[in-house]
């Protein structure tokens, strides 16, 4: 009983912080990519680089280690080789840029860049049904991975 | 570091000081052949004899029309162990199923009181190079047709017998024994069947066609990245030569339709029903890719 009423307070509190929250946040649709880039954080707020880190490597998630490999993660095996290595992407891109190849990197690179794109319902075809109008990362799991990338300097 | 303190320890601890050590160079010597295989990019320059005497085309120019030059088989992108594995049929894990495929093939069942055996005879000489050339047209349905439906073509129509659910019962054994009937042969598709052009065109759509929430086509991972690592796995080109193939991360035998629905499946889409048109047409493509590659059922791959 305890528990009932403890775990119904958590998921009160929980949803009253994402109302608030999804106030400020920028729908997919309405991200405003210029000149290559993202000027406004997507959620209002910085990003938290630890975070961003995991999301960074958890195969659920971001996945990014699919595709590239970074120094700053050599505890995980098996970093992919099909991106370009990210160890100083943080020197090579503004953060405004990491956002915009984040959000959707065919906006940035082209169409036929292998890489998908983390905050567009610019998607494939049939899409699995329960992602339909979903995208891959919220808003901020992409600002995070944003924090993240720009601490890889060298 | 537990290596030095043991070292002051005396005797009792000297097996203990022995053990760590080894463990330590087993822990370096296992990340450094991680690192090896990580280094080491692009498909091997191995060549593949199976039994010492079957020597196999890995490695061919494509035909005319195929978007790369050299046709690679997926045996070039696997580990040394894994390649090893499928140059002895005794140590192929793939030849049990082939053999229960053999027993299939003699037994008879359905009304009418037959095997395949009681009219194919001698599966070495009734089937050898069938599987190299299939799909082939179906005049009957009007449509292509694989070794999968073929066999239930004739439990149907010969045998009085049920139809093989996809993967299931005799399935996949039986395909892959007569495939493997043709072991060696090259895959050489007859376009000029049919409609089979209108199919091979229909399977090009769908292999550029992307799909899921990933947003990506076959041939963005097997016609531009193959050869590279995407995470622990090895980018092939995505060749249907090995089919039904053993994959030592299923430890069983995976057909060519279940592969492309884990494919479609993986980039976060519906995928199509195993033998729906849809996926006809990619297995008429996907194969042409491979035309010129000995036939390697049962291949093995990671």
């Amino acid at each position: 009983m305890k528990f009932t009423i403890k775990s119904g307070l958590a998921s009160a509190l929980v949803l009253l912080a994402s109302t608030a929250f999804a106030a400020s946040v920028v729908a997919p649709g309405d991200v405003a990519i210029e000149d290559g880039a993202v000027s406004k954080s997507l959620t209002g707020a910085p990003g938290d680089a630890a975070e961003g880190r995991k999301t960074f490597a958890d195969r659920k998630l971001g996945n990014c280690l699919a595709c590239h490999a970074v120094t700053d993660q050599s505890e995980q095996l098996f970093h992919g080789e099909v991106g370009p290595p990210l160890d100083g992407v943080g020197d090579r891109w503004s953060e405004a840029e990491l956002r915009a190849i984040l959000v959707n990197s065919k906006a940035i690179f082209s169409e036929d860049t292998i890489m998908p794109g983390f905050y567009t319902l610019d998607v494939g075809v049939d899409v699995r049904e329960d992602l339909v109008g979903k995208t891959i990362l919220t808003a901020e799991q992409v600002e995070d991975v944003v924090a993240y990338l720009i601490t890889l300097k060298e | 570091m537990p290596v030095a303190r043991g070292g002051s320890a005396g005797n009792l601890s000297g097996g203990k000081t022995l053990k760590t050590l080894f463990s330590v160079s087993m822990a370096a010597i296992m990340s450094g052949g991680m690192w090896a295989s990580v280094v080491l990019a692009g498909p091997s320059d191995d060549k593949l004899v199976i039994d010492e005497q079957i020597e196999m085309t890995t490695r061919t120019a494509a035909p005319e029309g195929h978007p790369l030059d050299e046709v690679i088989s997926g045996w070039h992108y696997r580990t040394p162990e894994t390649r090893a594995l499928e140059t002895d049929t005794f140590q192929n894990p793939g030849m049990l199923a082939v053999e229960e495929g053999a027993q299939i093939w003699e037994t008879v069942e359905g009304t009418e009181g037959k095997s395949c055996a009681t009219c194919h005879g001698d599966a070495s000489e009734s089937m050898a190079g069938v599987g190299a050339n299939y799909p082939k047209w179906d005049e009957d349905s009007g449509k292509p047709i694989n070794i999968e439906l073929q066999i239930n073509k004739c439990r149907v129509e010969n045998m009085g017998a049920e139809p093989y659910k996809f993967d299931k019962d005799g399935q996949k054994p039986l395909t892959a024994f007569i495939k493997h009937q043709s072991l060696g042969q090259p895959v050489a598709l007859d376009l000029s069947q049919g409609d089979m052009q209108t199919w091979w065109d229909k399977g090009k759509d769908l292999y550029y066609r992307r799909t899921g929430q990933l947003n990506l086509s076959c041939a963005t991972c097997h016609e531009d990245y193959n050869g590279y690592r995407i995470r622990a796995d090895h980018l092939s080109q995505g060749n249907a030569n090995g089919f039904p193939t053993y994959r030592l991360k299923q430890g069983a035998l995976v057909s060519i339709h279940n592969r492309f629905r884990g494919c479609i499946r993986d980039t976060r889409a519906e995928y199509p029903a195993a033998f729906s048109d849809d996926l006809m047409a990619l297995e008429v493509y996907v194969t042409w890719r491979g035309s010129g590659l000995s036939v390697e059922t049962p291949a093995v791959r990671q």
